[in-house]
């Protein structure tokens, strides 16, 4: 706004420099008022992020000290890389981190290309039963709801060596039952079906959007010029959908150095013969703190993850930012 | 209809029965007899129904009251808190005009990208903050989560700016435009944040796993990962009864208790889901 315009040509120089000054101190006055309002609303959320997200921030350094309870954090010794030559003087460090990696590796790709498949079908049949495409969505995206608890009773239902589902149908053609909660090599699959069952339904709801935010005018141009349903989806629909794939590819290899706790904790069952294939890094660093009691031990794992995980979000970034700027998350 | 759309028709039928299928078997052997079970295994219809089961379950159902209860109440408290706490974080964090808009951004958003971990969040909340064994620790840890907190960001942000200025010509406060424009105009948004919450709260163990063992603190979802892990629970508990023990079938009985309400609410407001997914996954910014 132009302030002396607003006051008049008759006033002297003085005069006006005054009543000038006079409304800046207003306006930034009303300024620090709102943002002080709106710094008090903030408040409580900020106070929330700072005890229980910053606080244990800064508690990496216990992963540098011989913790003792008595002592605190800040009390207790400093004993400098000891935990962490402990850590990678056993053979737990390379198991964990291997079976985090692959594990997790074999998510990302189960996932997307069930989801995809899914959103590509749906897409197919999005024009012909409303009532129908809705209810594939809705029953895909349900096990979504579920806890892992609740799912570990779904996997016991098929799996208990027992009475279990799948024994039983071995059984009945004559194949051998197999103990499955002691048979570790076939655990990686085991928990690759069910992370696809639990998110391909949500994933490809996402996806499913990204289709229908296509033009339709490509696909009608397409059909003019006599393209297969097939083609079009080699030709149209997957390139078009490429920035989201890619984007959702990215973020989850940020992700990889973290595995989801539940799926390898409950749905094992938390079964010590299974470890061979299913111990990971969160389940190591909860076991040795909270049965094992080696918090030295824990915390190493725990600030190892941390900070590689740190790193991979921001290459994953970087590399978002590369391909698709607008995407970047910063 | 094509023969092509017949074929994927058939096979999203497939694909969405064999999704179900678990929750067939479970809801089946709930409703099956212990002998059955053991005779036959888990069947995806019982040979005879029986709601012993449950009868079983619900005759002595102090503890899953209990359990219910303490669900019920961290669900509506962090649900309730947390959309408020989160709205009130995010809504700063809209206006251009907010000087600390930036710096305070990014303190929300770093807490995405790096986080202490569990053994300093689990020495904090119990051996500095105390707070184990109360329902704070099941609540507290979860409040704001900083991803909901930008989702509600780039929604107030979409609104009308007009609206702002005018209440602000008129004399209106930034708490009453919050409550009195804000709010209103962002009810969708705040519903969605609140269903995922709300599912956060409800499906929650790993809170309890950590910091709970006041039995009668214990919340449905941790009470029934004990049962899985010690039927014992329910051996014990029966013996004083002396009755049979349905031990696999009770189990099951408890877990459709507890998807029961899940269900339903997911049936009575499946579109918000929809949207919420399309809201986070879509637009990330």
């Amino acid at each position: 706004m132009n302030i002396p315009s607003l006051l008049g040509a008759k006033r002297s120089p003085v005069v006006s420099a005054i009543v000038l000054q006079r409304e800046r101190w207003r306006l930034a006055n009303a300024n620090t008022k709102r943002d002080v309002a709106l710094l008090m609303m903030m408040l409580p959320g900020l106070l929330v992020l700072f005890v229980f997200a910053y606080l244990p921030m800064f508690g990496i350094i216990i992963a540098f000290k011989d913790y003792r309870a008595y002592q605190g954090v800040l009390g207790s010794q400093w004993v400098g890389l000891k935990n962490f030559q402990y850590l990678f003087g056993t053979d737990d460090a390379r198991r964990i981190v291997v079976n985090t990696l692959a594990m997790n590796a074999l998510f990302i790709v189960s996932v997307l290309v069930v989801a995809l498949a899914i959103a590509l079908l749906l897409k197919e049949v999005q024009g012909s039963s409303r009532w129908l495409s809705k209810f594939y969505q809705s029953t895909l995206f349900f096990p979504y709801l579920f806890s892992y608890v609740i799912i570990n009773y779904f996997v016991f239902a098929l799996l208990n060596t027992s009475n279990g589902f799948v024994n039983h149908t071995l059984e009945a053609v004559g194949v051998h039952p197999v103990n499955w909660y002691q048979s570790a090599q076939s655990w990686p699959v085991i928990l690759t079906l069910v992370t696809v069952w639990k998110n391909a339904g949500f994933w490809s709801i996402v996806y499913l959007a990204g289709i229908i935010a296509i033009n339709p005018e490509y696909y009608e141009a397409a059909t003019i010029d006599g393209a297969s349903r097939w083609r079009q989806m080699w030709r149209i629909t997957l390139p078009l959908l490429k920035p989201l794939i890619v984007i959702n590819l990215l973020l989850s290899i940020g992700r990889i150095f973290y595995a989801d706790f539940g799926l390898f904790y409950q749905v094992t069952r938390n079964a010590p013969e299974l470890y061979p294939t299913t111990d990971v890094i969160d389940t190591y660093v909860y076991r040795t703190l909270t049965t094992i009691g080696d918090v030295g031990m824990a915390s190493a794992a725990g600030t190892f993850q941390a900070v590689v995980g740190f790193f991979l979000v921001l290459l994953s970034n970087w590399l978002v930012r590369r391909t698709e700027p607008q995407s970047a998350i910063f | 209809m094509r023969p092509g759309q017949i074929a994927i028709h058939a096979s999203l039928l497939l694909l969405s029965f064999l999704f179900l299928f678990p929750l067939v078997l479970l809801v089946s052997a709930s409703l099956s007899s212990e002998t059955d079970i053991s005779r036959y295994g888990f069947t995806l219809v019982p040979r005879r129904v029986t709601f012993d089961a449950y009868q079983y379950v619900l005759q002595e159902p102090s503890q899953i009251l209990t359990a219910y209860a303490v669900t019920i109440t961290v669900t509506a408290i962090g649900t309730a808190a947390g959309v408020l706490v989160m709205a009130l974080l995010a809504y700063p964090l809209s206006r251009p005009d907010f000087s600390w808009r930036r710096p305070l951004s990014f303190v929300v958003f770093f807490t995405l990208l790096f986080s202490g971990g569990l053994v300093p969040l689990y020495i904090l909340v119990t051996h500095y903050l105390q707070i184990n064994n109360t329902l704070w620790a099941l609540i507290l840890p979860y409040l704001v989560m900083p991803w909901y907190v930008f989702l509600l960001r780039a929604y107030f942000a979409g609104l009308p700016r007009e609206l702002i200025d005018a209440a602000k010509v008129d004399g209106a406060g930034e708490w009453r435009i919050f409550f009195q424009i804000v709010v209103p105009l962002s009810r969708p948004a705040l519903a969605t944040i609140a269903l995922f919450c709300a599912l956060t709260y409800w499906n929650d163990w790993y809170l309890a796993l950590l910091f709970i063992n006041n039995p009668a603190l214990v919340p449905l979802q941790y009470l029934l990962y004990q049962i899985s892990t010690n039927i014992q629970t329910l051996q014990t508990s029966s013996q004083a009864f002396g009755v049979t023990i349905p031990a696999l079938s009770a189990q099951m009985a408890i877990a459709v208790l507890a998807i029961g309400p899940i269900t339903l609410a997911f049936l009575a407001v499946q579109k918000h889901f929809v949207s919420g997914i399309t809201l986070g996954g879509v637009k990330g910014d």
